[in-house]
Protein backbone atom coordinates (compact mmCIF):
# COMPACT_ATOMS: atom_id res chain seq x y z
CA UNK A 1 0.00 0.00 0.00
CA UNK A 2 2.84 2.65 0.50
CA UNK A 3 4.80 1.53 -2.27
CA UNK A 4 1.76 2.42 -4.64
CA UNK A 5 1.21 5.81 -2.90
CA UNK A 6 4.61 6.61 -3.06
CA UNK A 7 5.00 5.77 -6.96
CA UNK A 8 1.81 7.72 -7.67
CA UNK A 9 3.47 11.22 -6.07
CA UNK A 10 6.61 10.27 -7.79
CA UNK A 11 4.34 9.99 -11.00
CA UNK A 12 2.66 13.47 -10.51
CA UNK A 13 6.43 15.08 -9.15
CA UNK A 14 7.56 14.64 -12.78
CA UNK A 15 4.72 16.83 -14.20
CA UNK A 16 5.70 19.75 -12.18
CA UNK A 17 7.59 22.44 -14.12
CA UNK A 18 11.39 21.91 -14.04
CA UNK A 19 13.19 24.94 -13.04
CA UNK A 20 16.48 26.27 -14.62
CA UNK A 21 18.45 27.33 -11.09
CA UNK A 22 17.08 23.98 -9.78
CA UNK A 23 18.42 21.62 -12.18
CA UNK A 24 21.71 23.06 -12.59
CA UNK A 25 22.02 22.44 -8.58
CA UNK A 26 21.15 19.05 -9.46
CA UNK A 27 23.71 18.96 -11.78
CA UNK A 28 26.59 19.66 -10.07
CA UNK A 29 25.38 17.14 -6.82
CA UNK A 30 25.23 14.72 -9.38
CA UNK A 31 28.63 14.99 -10.45
CA UNK A 32 29.73 15.29 -7.30
CA UNK A 33 28.23 11.75 -6.98
CA UNK A 34 29.85 10.44 -9.47
CA UNK A 35 32.65 11.90 -8.94
CA UNK A 36 32.64 10.23 -5.53
CA UNK A 37 31.46 6.41 -7.00
CA UNK A 38 34.33 6.43 -9.47
CA UNK A 39 37.03 8.78 -8.19
CA UNK A 40 39.39 5.70 -8.55
CA UNK A 41 39.30 5.15 -11.70
CA UNK A 42 39.17 9.06 -12.70
CA UNK A 43 41.91 10.44 -10.94
CA UNK A 44 45.24 11.38 -13.40
CA UNK A 45 47.81 10.51 -10.57
CA UNK A 46 48.14 8.45 -7.43
CA UNK A 47 47.22 10.67 -4.34
CA UNK A 48 49.58 9.49 -2.65
CA UNK A 49 52.52 9.76 -5.10
CA UNK A 50 54.99 13.16 -5.07
CA UNK A 51 54.53 14.65 -8.97
CA UNK A 52 55.89 18.10 -8.50
CA UNK A 53 59.60 18.77 -7.69
CA UNK A 54 57.96 22.21 -6.30
CA UNK A 55 55.70 22.56 -3.23
CA UNK A 56 52.70 24.75 -3.93
CA UNK A 57 52.90 24.53 -7.80
CA UNK A 58 50.75 26.59 -9.60
CA UNK A 59 47.75 25.44 -11.96
CA UNK A 60 49.46 23.50 -14.99
CA UNK A 61 48.26 21.40 -18.11
CA UNK A 62 49.48 18.35 -16.46
CA UNK A 63 48.66 19.40 -13.08
CA UNK A 64 45.35 20.92 -13.27
CA UNK A 65 44.40 22.06 -10.15
CA UNK A 66 48.52 22.43 -9.05
CA UNK A 67 50.60 20.81 -6.57
CA UNK A 68 50.20 20.55 -2.30
CA UNK A 69 52.74 20.80 0.23
CA UNK A 70 54.55 17.76 -0.58
CA UNK A 71 53.67 18.60 -4.32
CA UNK A 72 51.12 15.92 -4.88
CA UNK A 73 48.63 16.36 -7.51
CA UNK A 74 45.53 18.24 -5.66
CA UNK A 75 43.47 17.50 -8.43
CA UNK A 76 43.63 13.73 -7.76
CA UNK A 77 43.45 14.22 -3.86
CA UNK A 78 39.96 16.66 -4.46
CA UNK A 79 38.49 13.96 -6.15
CA UNK A 80 39.34 11.24 -3.81
CA UNK A 81 38.52 13.86 -1.19
CA UNK A 82 34.86 13.39 -2.19
CA UNK A 83 34.43 10.12 -1.65
CA UNK A 84 35.28 10.66 2.14
CA UNK A 85 33.28 14.40 2.32
CA UNK A 86 30.33 12.66 0.58
CA UNK A 87 30.45 9.26 1.72
CA UNK A 88 30.50 10.24 5.55
CA UNK A 89 28.13 12.72 5.34
CA UNK A 90 25.50 10.90 3.36
CA UNK A 91 26.18 8.04 5.99
CA UNK A 92 25.37 10.19 8.84
CA UNK A 93 22.54 12.15 7.48
CA UNK A 94 20.77 9.01 6.60
CA UNK A 95 21.21 7.76 10.37
CA UNK A 96 20.31 10.85 11.83
CA UNK A 97 17.60 11.27 9.68
CA UNK A 98 16.12 7.50 10.11
CA UNK A 99 16.32 7.61 14.00
CA UNK A 100 15.69 11.31 14.51
CA UNK A 101 12.03 11.03 11.90
CA UNK A 102 11.57 7.40 13.78
CA UNK A 103 11.43 8.83 17.15
CA UNK A 104 9.90 11.70 16.70
CA UNK A 105 6.41 9.89 14.28
CA UNK A 106 6.99 7.26 17.68
CA UNK A 107 6.50 10.14 20.09
CA UNK A 108 3.79 12.26 18.30
CA UNK A 109 1.67 9.30 17.86
CA UNK A 110 2.54 7.61 21.21
CA UNK A 111 2.25 10.85 22.95
CA UNK A 112 2.00 10.80 27.04
CA UNK A 113 5.26 10.81 29.12
CA UNK A 114 7.15 9.10 26.58
CA UNK A 115 6.76 12.19 23.91
CA UNK A 116 7.43 14.62 26.70
CA UNK A 117 10.93 12.73 28.07
CA UNK A 118 12.07 12.13 24.35
CA UNK A 119 11.34 15.68 23.69
CA UNK A 120 13.04 17.48 26.76
CA UNK A 121 16.10 15.01 26.45
CA UNK A 122 16.60 15.75 22.78
CA UNK A 123 15.94 19.54 23.43
CA UNK A 124 18.30 19.51 26.43
CA UNK A 125 21.06 17.94 23.44
CA UNK A 126 20.30 20.20 20.82
CA UNK A 127 21.49 22.96 22.88
CA UNK A 128 24.53 22.06 22.59
CA UNK A 129 26.66 24.14 19.91
CA UNK A 130 26.89 21.84 17.13
CA UNK A 131 30.41 21.93 16.59
CA UNK A 132 31.21 22.13 20.41
CA UNK A 133 29.49 19.07 20.38
CA UNK A 134 31.85 17.70 18.15
CA UNK A 135 34.95 18.61 19.76
CA UNK A 136 34.30 17.11 22.95
CA UNK A 137 32.65 13.87 21.51
CA UNK A 138 35.98 12.98 19.16
CA UNK A 139 38.02 14.23 22.42
CA UNK A 140 36.60 11.00 23.68
CA UNK A 141 35.70 8.63 21.50
CA UNK A 142 38.49 9.57 18.64
CA UNK A 143 38.75 10.36 15.01
CA UNK A 144 38.32 7.03 13.21
CA UNK A 145 35.54 7.17 10.56
CA UNK A 146 32.80 5.12 11.59
CA UNK A 147 33.19 7.07 15.29
CA UNK A 148 33.26 10.46 12.96
CA UNK A 149 29.72 9.12 11.41
CA UNK A 150 28.35 8.38 14.40
CA UNK A 151 29.07 11.56 16.68
CA UNK A 152 27.72 13.44 13.53
CA UNK A 153 24.84 11.41 13.00
CA UNK A 154 24.42 12.00 16.82
CA UNK A 155 24.63 15.57 16.74
CA UNK A 156 21.79 15.90 14.40
CA UNK A 157 18.82 13.47 15.72
CA UNK A 158 17.47 16.03 17.93
CA UNK A 159 16.93 18.51 14.94
CA UNK A 160 15.56 15.30 12.59
CA UNK A 161 13.41 14.67 15.60
CA UNK A 162 11.77 17.94 16.63
CA UNK A 163 10.95 18.76 12.64
CA UNK A 164 9.48 15.19 11.98
CA UNK A 165 7.78 15.12 15.31
CA UNK A 166 6.37 19.01 14.91
CA UNK A 167 5.16 17.67 11.28
CA UNK A 168 3.89 14.36 12.64
CA UNK A 169 1.48 16.18 15.20
CA UNK A 170 -0.19 17.66 12.70
CA UNK A 171 -1.10 14.76 10.88
CA UNK A 172 -1.87 12.84 14.00
CA UNK A 173 -5.27 15.20 14.44
CA UNK A 174 -6.35 14.02 10.82
CA UNK A 175 -9.31 12.04 10.33
CA UNK A 176 -8.17 8.82 8.85
CA UNK A 177 -5.68 9.00 12.01
CA UNK A 178 -8.76 8.37 14.21
CA UNK A 179 -10.25 6.00 11.49
CA UNK A 180 -7.36 3.84 12.01
CA UNK A 181 -7.32 3.98 15.18
CA UNK A 182 -10.53 2.44 15.42
CA UNK A 183 -9.76 -0.32 13.19
CA UNK A 184 -7.17 -0.90 15.58
CA UNK A 185 -3.95 -0.64 14.01
CA UNK A 186 -0.69 -0.62 15.76
CA UNK A 187 1.80 1.94 16.54
CA UNK A 188 4.42 0.31 13.84
CA UNK A 189 1.26 0.53 11.23
CA UNK A 190 0.33 3.69 12.29
CA UNK A 191 3.58 5.26 11.74
CA UNK A 192 5.19 3.60 8.89
CA UNK A 193 1.56 3.62 6.88
CA UNK A 194 -0.72 6.22 8.04
CA UNK A 195 2.37 9.26 9.05
CA UNK A 196 5.43 8.70 7.29
CA UNK A 197 3.77 9.05 3.35
CA UNK A 198 1.92 12.24 4.63
CA UNK A 199 5.37 14.00 5.57
CA UNK A 200 7.89 12.61 3.63
CA UNK A 201 8.48 15.47 1.11
CA UNK A 202 9.32 17.94 3.89
CA UNK A 203 11.40 15.08 5.59
CA UNK A 204 13.34 14.81 2.43
CA UNK A 205 14.06 18.48 2.29
CA UNK A 206 15.35 18.66 5.63
CA UNK A 207 17.73 15.93 5.02
CA UNK A 208 19.04 18.12 2.40
CA UNK A 209 19.65 20.70 4.79
CA UNK A 210 20.85 18.66 7.28
CA UNK A 211 23.38 16.84 4.62
CA UNK A 212 24.86 20.68 4.08
CA UNK A 213 25.08 21.32 8.18
CA UNK A 214 26.93 18.14 8.71
CA UNK A 215 29.42 18.58 5.70
CA UNK A 216 30.04 21.86 7.21
CA UNK A 217 30.48 20.17 10.94
CA UNK A 218 32.85 17.65 8.92
CA UNK A 219 35.08 19.94 7.10
CA UNK A 220 35.14 22.31 10.07
CA UNK A 221 36.47 19.54 12.08
CA UNK A 222 38.95 18.24 9.67
CA UNK A 223 39.72 21.52 9.53
CA UNK A 224 40.48 21.73 13.04
CA UNK A 225 42.71 18.58 12.78
CA UNK A 226 40.01 16.35 14.39
CA UNK A 227 38.22 15.15 11.65
CA UNK A 228 39.17 12.55 9.09
CA UNK A 229 43.30 11.71 9.71
CA UNK A 230 46.07 11.39 7.10
CA UNK A 231 46.83 9.29 4.84
CA UNK A 232 43.09 9.90 4.04
CA UNK A 233 42.19 13.37 3.56
CA UNK A 234 38.24 14.44 3.09
CA UNK A 235 37.54 18.50 1.59
CA UNK A 236 38.07 20.21 4.81
CA UNK A 237 41.54 18.30 5.91
CA UNK A 238 43.15 19.40 2.47
CA UNK A 239 42.42 22.90 3.47
CA UNK A 240 44.21 22.38 6.67
CA UNK A 241 47.33 20.42 5.36
CA UNK A 242 47.48 23.23 2.67
CA UNK A 243 46.91 26.31 5.05
CA UNK A 244 50.51 27.27 4.68
CA UNK A 245 50.44 27.88 0.95
CA UNK A 246 47.85 30.98 1.80
CA UNK A 247 50.66 33.55 2.12
CA UNK A 248 51.22 32.49 -1.80
CA UNK A 249 47.81 32.35 -2.51
CA UNK A 250 48.14 28.69 -4.03
CA UNK A 251 44.89 26.71 -5.37
CA UNK A 252 45.98 23.55 -3.58
CA UNK A 253 43.80 26.11 -0.64
CA UNK A 254 41.38 27.32 -2.29
CA UNK A 255 39.99 24.61 -4.39
CA UNK A 256 39.25 22.25 -1.54
CA UNK A 257 37.27 24.91 0.00
CA UNK A 258 35.81 25.42 -3.44
CA UNK A 259 34.80 21.85 -3.97
CA UNK A 260 33.18 22.16 -0.32
CA UNK A 261 30.91 25.68 -1.09
CA UNK A 262 29.79 23.96 -4.69
CA UNK A 263 28.53 21.03 -3.13
CA UNK A 264 26.65 22.53 -0.20
CA UNK A 265 25.28 26.03 -2.35
CA UNK A 266 23.95 23.04 -4.67
CA UNK A 267 21.74 21.00 -1.90
CA UNK A 268 20.78 24.48 -0.87
CA UNK A 269 19.56 26.40 -4.15
CA UNK A 270 18.00 22.76 -4.98
CA UNK A 271 15.84 22.61 -1.98
CA UNK A 272 14.89 26.24 -2.26
CA UNK A 273 13.69 25.68 -6.00
CA UNK A 274 12.06 22.65 -5.34
CA UNK A 275 8.44 22.77 -5.92
CA UNK A 276 6.61 23.99 -2.76
CA UNK A 277 3.92 21.72 -2.86
CA UNK A 278 6.54 18.98 -2.14
CA UNK A 279 9.04 21.18 -0.12
CA UNK A 280 6.10 22.45 2.12
CA UNK A 281 3.12 19.93 2.00
CA UNK A 282 2.84 19.53 5.82
CA UNK A 283 -0.83 18.57 5.39
CA UNK A 284 -2.53 17.61 2.30
CA UNK B 1 -2.61 38.95 32.14
CA UNK B 2 0.54 40.12 33.78
CA UNK B 3 0.65 37.23 35.49
CA UNK B 4 0.47 34.76 32.80
CA UNK B 5 3.87 36.54 31.13
CA UNK B 6 5.43 35.94 34.49
CA UNK B 7 4.50 32.29 34.70
CA UNK B 8 5.62 32.18 31.02
CA UNK B 9 8.96 33.93 32.33
CA UNK B 10 9.54 31.36 35.02
CA UNK B 11 8.65 28.16 33.19
CA UNK B 12 11.13 28.84 30.26
CA UNK B 13 14.07 29.63 32.88
CA UNK B 14 13.08 25.88 34.51
CA UNK B 15 13.13 24.33 31.22
CA UNK B 16 16.77 26.17 30.92
CA UNK B 17 18.02 24.81 34.47
CA UNK B 18 16.74 21.01 33.88
CA UNK B 19 18.14 21.77 30.11
CA UNK B 20 21.34 22.94 31.82
CA UNK B 21 21.68 19.74 34.07
CA UNK B 22 20.99 17.42 31.20
CA UNK B 23 23.81 19.20 29.12
CA UNK B 24 26.32 19.20 31.99
CA UNK B 25 25.59 15.34 32.32
CA UNK B 26 26.42 14.75 28.47
CA UNK B 27 29.32 16.75 28.87
CA UNK B 28 30.27 15.25 31.44
CA UNK B 29 30.06 11.37 30.44
CA UNK B 30 31.26 12.28 27.05
CA UNK B 31 34.34 13.28 28.62
CA UNK B 32 34.24 10.11 30.79
CA UNK B 33 33.97 8.20 27.94
CA UNK B 34 37.65 8.57 27.27
CA UNK B 35 39.71 5.43 26.69
CA UNK B 36 43.00 4.85 29.00
CA UNK B 37 43.06 5.18 32.11
CA UNK B 38 44.17 9.17 33.53
CA UNK B 39 46.51 8.55 35.89
CA UNK B 40 48.42 5.97 33.43
CA UNK B 41 48.63 8.76 31.04
CA UNK B 42 49.54 11.30 33.97
CA UNK B 43 52.39 8.91 35.02
CA UNK B 44 53.58 7.85 32.06
CA UNK B 45 54.15 3.83 30.69
CA UNK B 46 56.99 3.49 33.30
CA UNK B 47 55.13 4.00 36.73
CA UNK B 48 54.77 1.27 38.98
CA UNK B 49 51.32 -0.38 39.55
CA UNK B 50 50.98 0.88 43.25
CA UNK B 51 52.20 4.49 41.97
CA UNK B 52 49.31 4.55 39.45
CA UNK B 53 46.54 2.85 41.80
CA UNK B 54 47.99 5.78 44.73
CA UNK B 55 47.27 8.23 42.11
CA UNK B 56 43.79 7.06 41.38
CA UNK B 57 43.20 7.05 44.80
CA UNK B 58 44.31 10.23 45.06
CA UNK B 59 42.10 11.85 42.43
CA UNK B 60 39.16 9.45 43.27
CA UNK B 61 39.44 8.16 40.21
CA UNK B 62 38.21 4.63 41.87
CA UNK B 63 34.50 6.49 43.29
CA UNK B 64 31.14 6.10 41.01
CA UNK B 65 31.00 8.23 38.01
CA UNK B 66 27.80 9.64 39.57
CA UNK B 67 30.05 10.88 42.80
CA UNK B 68 32.69 12.38 40.38
CA UNK B 69 29.83 14.08 38.15
CA UNK B 70 28.04 15.17 41.72
CA UNK B 71 31.95 16.16 42.90
CA UNK B 72 32.70 18.37 39.64
CA UNK B 73 29.58 20.35 39.46
CA UNK B 74 29.80 21.17 43.23
CA UNK B 75 33.14 22.35 42.16
CA UNK B 76 32.36 24.56 39.73
CA UNK B 77 29.24 26.16 41.49
CA UNK B 78 32.41 27.60 44.09
CA UNK B 79 34.23 28.15 41.39
CA UNK B 80 36.58 26.13 41.26
CA UNK B 81 37.11 23.91 37.87
CA UNK B 82 39.89 21.75 38.93
CA UNK B 83 43.58 21.50 37.59
CA UNK B 84 44.44 21.05 33.78
CA UNK B 85 46.34 17.89 33.60
CA UNK B 86 48.85 19.14 30.68
CA UNK B 87 50.67 21.86 32.95
CA UNK B 88 49.11 21.40 36.18
CA UNK B 89 48.06 24.92 36.44
CA UNK B 90 44.83 25.74 37.80
CA UNK B 91 42.05 26.01 35.17
CA UNK B 92 40.77 29.09 36.43
CA UNK B 93 44.06 30.76 36.04
CA UNK B 94 44.10 29.53 32.57
CA UNK B 95 40.77 30.59 31.77
CA UNK B 96 40.71 34.28 33.40
CA UNK B 97 41.99 36.10 30.59
CA UNK B 98 41.51 34.42 27.81
CA UNK B 99 37.66 34.42 28.48
CA UNK B 100 38.31 38.62 28.15
CA UNK B 101 40.01 38.39 24.98
CA UNK B 102 36.79 35.95 24.03
CA UNK B 103 34.58 38.57 25.10
CA UNK B 104 36.12 41.05 23.58
CA UNK B 105 36.27 39.03 20.26
CA UNK B 106 32.19 38.53 20.83
CA UNK B 107 31.41 42.05 21.54
CA UNK B 108 33.48 43.70 18.93
CA UNK B 109 31.54 41.38 16.34
CA UNK B 110 28.18 42.44 17.67
CA UNK B 111 28.83 45.75 17.79
CA UNK B 112 29.67 45.61 14.06
CA UNK B 113 27.39 42.88 12.69
CA UNK B 114 23.89 44.13 14.63
CA UNK B 115 23.71 47.78 13.02
CA UNK B 116 24.81 46.71 9.56
CA UNK B 117 22.16 43.31 9.83
CA UNK B 118 19.27 45.22 10.82
CA UNK B 119 19.79 48.28 7.96
CA UNK B 120 20.34 45.34 5.46
CA UNK B 121 17.86 42.95 6.83
CA UNK B 122 15.12 45.83 7.10
CA UNK B 123 16.05 47.79 3.82
CA UNK B 124 15.57 44.24 1.76
CA UNK B 125 12.10 43.65 3.21
CA UNK B 126 11.15 47.34 2.98
CA UNK B 127 12.66 47.02 -1.33
CA UNK B 128 11.40 43.11 -1.17
CA UNK B 129 11.44 41.60 -4.92
CA UNK B 130 14.03 44.26 -6.19
CA UNK B 131 17.42 43.51 -7.50
CA UNK B 132 18.92 44.93 -3.96
CA UNK B 133 16.87 42.78 -2.19
CA UNK B 134 17.43 39.19 -4.77
CA UNK B 135 21.61 40.13 -4.08
CA UNK B 136 21.02 40.31 -0.21
CA UNK B 137 19.06 37.19 -0.39
CA UNK B 138 21.72 35.41 -2.39
CA UNK B 139 24.77 36.86 -0.97
CA UNK B 140 23.31 35.67 2.50
CA UNK B 141 22.60 32.02 1.10
CA UNK B 142 25.56 32.05 -0.26
CA UNK B 143 27.79 32.80 2.97
CA UNK B 144 25.08 30.34 5.56
CA UNK B 145 26.42 27.40 2.95
CA UNK B 146 30.19 27.91 2.87
CA UNK B 147 32.04 26.77 5.78
CA UNK B 148 33.56 29.43 7.95
CA UNK B 149 37.01 28.22 7.83
CA UNK B 150 36.33 29.19 3.85
CA UNK B 151 35.45 32.86 4.90
CA UNK B 152 38.69 33.38 6.49
CA UNK B 153 40.35 31.91 3.93
CA UNK B 154 39.22 34.48 1.82
CA UNK B 155 39.70 37.15 3.99
CA UNK B 156 42.98 36.58 4.78
CA UNK B 157 44.05 36.08 0.82
CA UNK B 158 42.72 39.22 -0.03
CA UNK B 159 43.36 41.72 2.76
CA UNK B 160 46.32 39.89 4.16
CA UNK B 161 48.00 38.81 0.88
CA UNK B 162 46.76 40.67 -1.91
CA UNK B 163 46.46 44.03 -0.56
CA UNK B 164 48.93 43.77 1.99
CA UNK B 165 46.10 45.93 4.43
CA UNK B 166 46.31 43.66 7.88
CA UNK B 167 48.58 41.13 9.34
CA UNK B 168 47.03 37.52 9.20
CA UNK B 169 47.64 36.57 12.67
CA UNK B 170 46.35 37.81 16.27
CA UNK B 171 49.55 39.17 17.99
CA UNK B 172 46.88 40.96 21.26
CA UNK B 173 49.96 41.43 23.65
CA UNK B 174 51.18 43.65 21.01
CA UNK B 175 48.49 46.70 21.26
CA UNK B 176 50.15 50.28 21.55
CA UNK B 177 47.38 52.14 19.85
CA UNK B 178 43.64 51.88 18.44
CA UNK B 179 45.58 51.95 15.24
CA UNK B 180 47.01 48.83 16.14
CA UNK B 181 43.75 47.32 17.77
CA UNK B 182 42.16 48.19 14.43
CA UNK B 183 44.75 45.80 12.57
CA UNK B 184 44.67 42.92 15.20
CA UNK B 185 40.75 42.61 15.39
CA UNK B 186 39.84 43.16 11.88
CA UNK B 187 40.39 39.87 10.31
CA UNK B 188 38.35 37.84 12.94
CA UNK B 189 36.03 40.84 13.47
CA UNK B 190 35.32 40.60 9.52
CA UNK B 191 35.10 36.79 9.42
CA UNK B 192 32.61 36.49 12.38
CA UNK B 193 30.43 39.27 10.86
CA UNK B 194 30.34 37.56 7.55
CA UNK B 195 28.92 33.90 9.16
CA UNK B 196 26.64 36.19 12.04
CA UNK B 197 24.99 39.01 10.02
CA UNK B 198 24.20 36.35 7.17
CA UNK B 199 22.14 34.90 10.01
CA UNK B 200 20.66 37.65 11.41
CA UNK B 201 19.75 39.50 7.91
CA UNK B 202 17.80 36.19 6.67
CA UNK B 203 15.62 36.50 10.32
CA UNK B 204 15.07 40.04 10.16
CA UNK B 205 13.79 40.16 6.62
CA UNK B 206 11.66 37.49 7.27
CA UNK B 207 10.05 38.62 10.32
CA UNK B 208 9.48 42.56 8.80
CA UNK B 209 8.32 41.25 5.75
CA UNK B 210 5.46 38.69 7.74
CA UNK B 211 4.29 42.03 9.46
CA UNK B 212 4.15 44.19 6.27
CA UNK B 213 2.06 41.28 5.17
CA UNK B 214 -0.68 41.90 7.89
CA UNK B 215 -3.77 44.04 7.41
CA UNK B 216 -3.09 46.75 9.01
CA UNK B 217 -0.08 47.96 7.27
CA UNK B 218 -2.48 47.26 3.89
CA UNK B 219 -4.84 49.58 5.82
CA UNK B 220 -2.10 51.75 6.36
CA UNK B 221 -1.30 51.46 2.36
CA UNK B 222 -4.49 52.23 1.46
CA UNK B 223 -5.03 55.60 3.39
CA UNK B 224 -2.29 56.42 1.63
CA UNK B 225 0.73 56.95 4.50
CA UNK B 226 3.99 57.30 2.76
CA UNK B 227 6.55 54.43 3.16
CA UNK B 228 8.29 55.64 5.17
CA UNK B 229 5.74 56.26 7.48
CA UNK B 230 3.96 52.92 7.19
CA UNK B 231 7.64 50.86 7.62
CA UNK B 232 8.79 53.06 10.46
CA UNK B 233 5.44 53.92 12.39
CA UNK B 234 3.25 50.93 11.37
CA UNK B 235 4.92 47.64 10.49
CA UNK B 236 8.63 48.60 12.55
CA UNK B 237 6.88 48.71 16.20
CA UNK B 238 5.30 45.21 16.32
CA UNK B 239 7.99 43.61 14.21
CA UNK B 240 10.69 44.66 17.01
CA UNK B 241 9.95 41.38 19.07
CA UNK B 242 10.66 38.99 16.38
CA UNK B 243 13.83 41.11 15.22
CA UNK B 244 15.37 41.30 18.65
CA UNK B 245 14.86 37.56 19.14
CA UNK B 246 16.53 36.53 15.40
CA UNK B 247 19.11 39.20 17.11
CA UNK B 248 19.97 36.60 20.07
CA UNK B 249 19.80 33.61 18.02
CA UNK B 250 22.10 35.18 15.75
CA UNK B 251 24.67 35.61 18.02
CA UNK B 252 24.58 32.16 19.13
CA UNK B 253 26.27 31.20 16.26
CA UNK B 254 29.24 33.11 17.74
CA UNK B 255 29.89 30.23 19.50
CA UNK B 256 30.29 27.93 16.82
CA UNK B 257 31.99 30.86 14.67
CA UNK B 258 34.90 31.75 17.44
CA UNK B 259 35.87 27.75 17.61
CA UNK B 260 37.25 28.27 14.09
CA UNK B 261 38.32 31.99 13.70
CA UNK B 262 40.29 31.34 16.52
CA UNK B 263 42.32 28.94 15.52
CA UNK B 264 42.59 30.25 12.44
CA UNK B 265 43.95 33.39 13.19
CA UNK B 266 45.92 32.10 16.59
CA UNK B 267 43.73 34.06 18.81
CA UNK B 268 44.29 33.76 22.45
CA UNK B 269 40.96 32.66 23.31
CA UNK B 270 39.00 30.33 24.68
CA UNK B 271 37.99 28.22 21.70
CA UNK B 272 41.75 28.29 21.13
CA UNK B 273 42.23 27.11 24.49
CA UNK B 274 39.51 24.34 23.68
CA UNK B 275 40.58 23.46 20.41
CA UNK B 276 43.93 22.94 22.28
CA UNK B 277 43.35 21.01 25.03
CA UNK B 278 41.41 18.47 22.84
CA UNK B 279 44.52 17.37 20.95
CA UNK B 280 46.57 17.01 23.95
CA UNK B 281 43.25 15.07 25.61
CA UNK B 282 43.47 17.76 28.50
CA UNK B 283 39.66 16.63 29.98
CA UNK B 284 39.02 18.76 33.30
CA UNK B 285 40.16 22.01 30.48
CA UNK B 286 37.65 20.23 28.02
CA UNK B 287 35.17 19.88 30.62
CA UNK B 288 35.09 23.44 32.05
CA UNK B 289 35.20 25.29 28.24
CA UNK B 290 32.44 23.33 26.97
CA UNK B 291 30.22 24.11 29.91
CA UNK B 292 31.12 27.76 29.21
CA UNK B 293 30.29 27.74 25.63
CA UNK B 294 27.09 25.73 26.53
CA UNK B 295 26.07 28.15 29.39
CA UNK B 296 26.36 30.80 26.90
CA UNK B 297 24.38 29.66 24.20
CA UNK B 298 21.38 28.62 26.58
CA UNK B 299 21.54 32.58 28.17
CA UNK B 300 21.06 33.15 24.31
CA UNK B 301 18.55 30.85 23.18
CA UNK B 302 16.37 31.45 26.69
CA UNK B 303 16.91 35.28 26.45
CA UNK B 304 15.51 35.12 22.71
CA UNK B 305 12.76 32.68 23.97
CA UNK B 306 11.50 35.18 26.75
CA UNK B 307 11.80 38.03 24.81
CA UNK B 308 9.63 36.75 22.11
CA UNK B 309 7.14 36.34 25.27
CA UNK B 310 7.65 39.97 26.88
CA UNK B 311 6.92 41.53 22.92
CA UNK B 312 3.77 39.85 22.71
CA UNK B 313 1.29 41.96 23.07
CA UNK B 314 -1.41 39.99 23.59
CA UNK B 315 0.37 38.35 26.48
CA UNK B 316 1.18 41.70 27.86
Amino acid sequence: MTNSTLSDRRGIRLGYRANLVGLSALGVIFLWVVVALFAPHMIPHSVGEIVDTDYFGPMSRDLWFGSDYLGRDIFSRILMGARYTLGISLAAVSIACFAGVALGMTAAVAGGWLDTLLSRFLDALNSIPSKLFGLVVVAAVGSSIPALIGTLAVIYIPGAYRFARALSVNVNTMDFMVVARIRGERLPYLIASEILPNILGPVLADLGLRFVFIVLLLSGLSFLGLGVQPPYADWGALVRENIGGLPFGAPAVILPSLAIASLTISVNLLIDNLPTRIRDRSVE
Amino acid sequence: MRKQVSSLVIRRLLIALITLVIVSFAVFFATALLPGDTATILLGQSATPEAIEGLRNAMHLNDPAILRFLRWIGGLFRGDFGTSYANNVPIADLIRGRFANTMKLAGLTAAVSVPLALTLGITAAIWRGTLYDRFVTVATIGIISVPEFMIATLAVLLFAVYLRWLPALSLTNEIKSFHDLLRVYAMPVVTLTFGVSAQMIRMTRAAVVETLNTPYVEMALLKGASRSRLVLKHALPNALGPIVNSVALSLSYLLGGVIIVETIFNYPGIAKLMVDAVSTRDLPLIQTCAMIFCVGYLFLITAADIIAVLSNPRLR
